[in-house]
């Protein structure tokens, strides 16, 4: 409509031009001086009407009628771009709403894949077709029915008025107009063809860089950099040819098309100046034929690119689709969110004639029926590849069987909605996923499935929010606010995130991972707003750490930091700076070069000083480590400089060793004393710190804090007895003070004190609360392996579920330790009030006597079934593998 | 004390004194100096092994573990060396040895330790001789036992 709308004022202001020239300019109708013309009189003949005057129309001079007509074509500029504005917002709001709409259907369809999808697809692939192939549809959306339509608008209308004008030449535009139409799609054919391998090389590449960053542990550790390296070069290369080809191509159809638009002007001013010449044409009609016909080949040369895209897109979309297009993807249904809590379960877990294989047809579980009551802990053991595992999988719905089903009540388990399955149901098995996030999203991961508190938005905030709903609705998308507190507290058992910890601290303790992550927190840095409740006792802590180390006679184990003593166990910097600096804005190099602390050292005399004890330092060092190998272990000793540092050092002793301090350029001098900044005296054990040099060192350390500019102010923290330090970790807080250097196993013990210490005054929660925290990177790789196995335990257990399957989920760890982790979740957990129904792949079958029941799996079938005791006394399989 | 003191102690402790001075520095430096109090454990029988300690002050008793309880089996003071056995052959350590007074100790890492044997054959030779005159003391008192059994 608004389409068809636009092409009158775009047609109107063709005829202008032709209207301004033979009017006013040259003066046809305004023969006689002072003669004026009738403008804008409206007047139609209407049937039954006759002839109607709906407005009379002025009369205008000559030069008055030029003004007047001259301010219509400006009008009709304008009315032109506003249309033109409306249009493409238009179609750009359209396009961009399409794209969030087949990207999210994509992505959606992604999260309904069945399993078994995954193993043939490249997850680099997904996200380059979702993020890169279906990026042109979007925008071709938009362009798909506007474009066509208008620009054959635009070019029809400006043909039609050239024929207007004059029938031949019009004929002949069109002519022209018909070859390129007929000629260039044609010539596009193999353009097409190119576009589509390049997006299929593309797509490889992506897939092949996923691999690589996915698999650079396995290229190292086989000298395969280089077969890497040609494999992508081989690619590339392919690509390059097509890309190449698709260039020349292109240019050529340019070139022709280009071609064949400029002859058309070459026939109009010969043939249209000719037909002016005999009189058969004016001179007016020529000029707005040549201004029509500038306007013809853009519509044109757009209209045939658009066909071009459109193939394009089509290709891509075949493309996508053929990718996307899966055999028995999840029912939306079983997905839909359920915000009400789900109730337990309350009927056994049944596998009636399972039959599971893998993927290449293999039998792994031939016709099995069994039924696991609530309540009931099962062990399955069986030699690994037994059927054992593939049954745990198949109960964790990762593979879905082959013929038997899995019921509960009747119900097959695929077709129960996750909601129910996937909150009721808990499954761990060792390759526990981590998403990129803090520890404790991932730890409550399992009990994100809905937002259940409605976030409250007010001013500019609310209108967004109302503003993002309406679009998401617009584009298909579903309007859940990801700012809700999606975690289920109520199915963890607890009423909110403030009584969290009482459920999750004996989770963590018994996979054995608590030590951990109080370690962790130790060594972070901590937000003082969200864990104000422990950084505000700081002072309590501190004091409470004295009192434990005075009372269990440990007094040496820290050396507290004192605003007024030297710290023997601390570095010279540290002590002459008594705080931290705030990284990344400050660094220990650029505070050595600030000039106020180049003057507190030079007018305290301590540059000579340290200066002095720098060379004696150098030579020490030298003398020990001269003649070893560069990579020798004792170089881990060295602290202060590099085995690359000491011919350096050798040279610059031998030029400074018996001179003075002011022979030395201000490079060396530097050079010397950094090795002092870092000397601590009980380490090193030169024997060079006497008390006279530490008095002044303390004297020092007051000075530079006195008349601290306020550059330094803001990014150096002094350490404050009464203040918590946030630019260092949770450690050094509660020290506040340096572990002897003496003591045998310092930071050990000083860890197990600050454990039980912690724990006294009831700030072990916040601890853990620190410590989860943590950034566990892409798919958790800084934390072990180890400690995401016993996570993931964590994880199933805390969602409380009726049916808890763990699948050999802790292979990373020592027999011992799963042995502990196995008793501990078996023992304390169970009968601390939840008692959900465990069914346990054993790695360990000595275990068994820990479950109420122990299904025996041999060769894909299930061999014995029965309690512990009866299966001992069978003297069967089972008796042989505990012995 | 000072490295140059530490040295000192070394020279006199016969499995390094055939080591240059220069050498002992170094192999001080490197190490931890370690206190400990009475009572307290240099290290635990069933520990895995990572270090060997020479005493430098004080006295420690050596004792294991039988089905009757802890048996104390010697007694050691300074200038000798006590843990080397798990890091030389990377046994669990097979003794515990506990601090009878207030003990000064180096703490010489295993790879360390290994390092420095690889690179002074002296000292292997010195260590050779403490183990074999060890061995045949050890022989000697089980002969003993036996016979009188």
């Amino acid at each position: 409509m608004v389409v068809a709308a636009s092409m009158i004022p775009y047609f109107l202001s063709f005829d202008l031009p032709k209207q301004i020239v033979n009017g006013p300019i040259q003066g046809t109708g305004f023969e006689v001086e002072g003669a004026t013309q009738t403008f804008m009189r409206i007047q139609y003949t209407l049937p039954y009407f006759g002839k109607v005057m709906f407005f009379k129309g002025l009369q205008l001079t000559r030069f008055e009628m030029l003004m007047a007509l001259s301010l219509v074509f400006l009008l009709l500029v304008v009315i032109n771009g506003l249309f033109k504005l409306y249009i493409n917002t238009y179609k750009g709001r359209l396009g961009e709403r399409m794209l969030r709409r087949i990207r999210f259907e994509l992505i959606d369809r992604v999260l309904r894949f069945p399993p078994s999808q995954f193993k043939r697809v490249k997850s680099a692939e997904i996200a380059t077709m979702i993020k890169d192939e279906v990026e042109p549809m979007g925008g071709f959306t938009g362009d798909a029915f506007v474009q066509p339509a208008l620009l054959g608008g635009q070019a029809i209308t400006a043909l039609v008025f050239i024929i207007l004008q004059n029938f031949w030449l019009g004929m002949i535009a069109a002519g022209i107009v018909a070859v390129q139409g007929v000629v260039i799609p044609r010539m596009r054919k193999r353009l097409l063809e190119l576009g589509r391998q390049r997006q299929l090389t593309a797509r490889e590449l992506s897939g092949r860089v996923g691999e690589i960053v996915d698999g650079i542990g396995t290229i190292h550790g086989n000298d395969t950099s280089n077969y890497e390296r040609a494999d992508i070069a081989a690619r590339l290369g392919l690509i390059f040819s097509i890309r190449y080809d698709l260039y020349q191509w292109k240019f050529l159809v340019k070139f022709i098309n280009n071609f064949l638009a400029q002859i058309t002007p070459f026939l109009f001013y010969s043939i249209g100046g000719v037909l002016a010449l005999q009189g058969r044409l004016d001179i007016g009609q020529l000029v707005a034929v040549i201004n029509a016909y500038k306007d013809l080949p853009g519509p044109l040369k757009e209209l045939i690119d658009w066909d071009q895209s459109r193939q394009d897109v089509q290709v891509k979309y075949a493309q996508v689709v053929e990718q996307f297009n899966v055999d028995m993807l999840v029912d939306p249904h079983i997905q839909a969110v359920v915000r009400e809590p789900v109730g337990k379960l309350e009927h056994s877990l049944n596998a009636v004639n399972l039959t599971l294989s893998d993927d290449s047809g293999a039998r792994l579980v031939e016709h099995v029926s069994l039924e696991i009551k609530l309540g009931e802990t099962v062990a399955i053991v069986g030699a690994s590849g037994g059927g054992g595992e593939a049954m745990a999988e198949a109960f964790g719905r990762l593979i879905w069987p082959d013929s038997g089903r899995i019921t509960i009540d009747g119900t097959d388990i695929l077709e129960l909605p996750e909601s129910i399955t996937g909150r009721r149901i808990a499954y761990a098995a060792s390759d526990a996923y981590f998403f990129h996030g803090t520890l404790r999203d991932n730890l409550l991961y399992g009990l994100k499935h809905a937002p259940l508190t409605k976030v409250e938005y007010d001013g500019t905030k609310a209108a967004k929010y109302k503003w993002n709903i309406n679009e998401a609705r617009l584009a298909g998308n579903p309007d859940l606010d990801l700012n809700s507190d999606w975690v289920d507290y109520q199915s963890a058992g607890v009423t909110g995130p403030q009584d969290l910890f009482s459920v999750v601290r004996p989770v963590l303790e018994a996979v054995m991972i608590s030590q951990d992550i109080v370690d962790l927190a130790l060594r972070s840095q901590v937000d003082t707003a969200t864990h104000s409740d422990l950084t505000g006792r700081i002072v309590e802590l501190r004091q409470a750490l004295r009192k434990t180390l005075q009372d269990e006679n440990l007094d040496g184990l820290v050396v507290p930091f004192e605003p007024k003593v030297y710290n023997p166990q601390a570095t010279i910097g540290e002590n002459l700076l008594f705080g931290t600096v705030k990284r990344p804005m400050m660094t220990n190099l650029r505070l050595a070069a600030h000039p106020y602390f180049r003057s507190i050292l030079r007018e305290s005399g301590l540059n000579v000083d340290l200066y002095k004890m720098g060379l004696e330092i150098a030579a020490n060092a030298i003398e020990l480590f001269e003649d070893l190998p560069p990579d020798h272990p004792f170089f881990q000793q060295l602290t202060f400089m590099t085995a690359d540092d000491i011919p350096a050092y050798q040279l610059l002793l031998q030029k400074l060793q018996g001179r003075d301090f002011d022979a030395a350029s201000p490079d060396e001098r530097s050079n010397i004393i950094r090795l002092s900044f870092a000397y601590i005296e009980p380490r090193h054990r030169f024997g060079l710190l006497t008390d006279e040099l530490m008095a002044k060192i303390v004297e020092a350390r007051l000075r530079f804090h006195k008349n601290l500019p306020d550059d330094l102010k803001a990014v150096i923290e002094r350490y404050d007895p009464k203040k918590f330090i946030t630019s260092a970790n949770l450690m050094d807080n509660v020290l506040f003070g340096r572990i002897g250097y003496a003591q045998a196993d310092g930071p050990d013990r000083i860890r197990v004190i600050l454990r039980n210490l912690f724990d006294e005054l009831g700030l072990y929660d916040s601890v853990l609360s620190i410590g989860l925290d943590f950034d566990v990177g892409s798919g958790g790789k800084r934390i072990t392996n180890v400690q995401r196995q016993k996570l993931n335990v964590a994880r199933a257990l805390l969602k409380r579920s009726d049916y808890v399957i763990f699948n050999r989920p802790l292979p990373a760890l020592d027999q011992r330790v799963q042995d502990q982790i196995t008793r501990n979740i078996m023992q304390d957990l169970h009968e601390e009030g939840h008692a959900p129904a465990i069914i346990w792949v054993l790695a360990n079958s000595s275990l068994a006597n820990l479950f109420d029941r122990v299904l025996v799996f041999d060769r894909g079938t299930l061999v014995e079934d029965g309690t512990h005791a009866t299966l001992l006394e069978k003297n069967g399989i089972f008796k042989e593998l505990v012995s | 004390m000072l490295l140059k003191d530490e040295v000192e102690m070394l020279r006199r402790i016969p499995l390094f004194s055939g080591v240059a001075p220069a050498k002992l520095k170094l192999l001080a430096f490197t190490s931890d100096r370690v206190s400990y109090r009475a009572d307290q454990a240099l290290f635990r029988q069933g520990d895995m092994g990572d270090a060997a300690y020479v005493i430098l002050s004080g006295t420690a008793e050596v004792s294991v573990d039988t089905p009757n309880g802890q048996i104390k089996v010697a007694e050691v003071e300074h200038d000798s060396i006590v843990g080397e056995i798990a890091i030389l052959c990377d046994v669990l350590r097979t003794a515990t040895v506990t601090a009878s007074t207030p003990l000064e100790a180096l703490r010489i890492s295993k790879e360390h330790f290994l390092k420095l044997l690889s690179d002074y054959p002296e000292m292997t030779i010195e260590i050779m001789r403490v183990l074999a005159s060890r061995l045949s003391h050890t022989t000697a008192e089980l002969s003993e036992e036996r016979s009188k059994h």
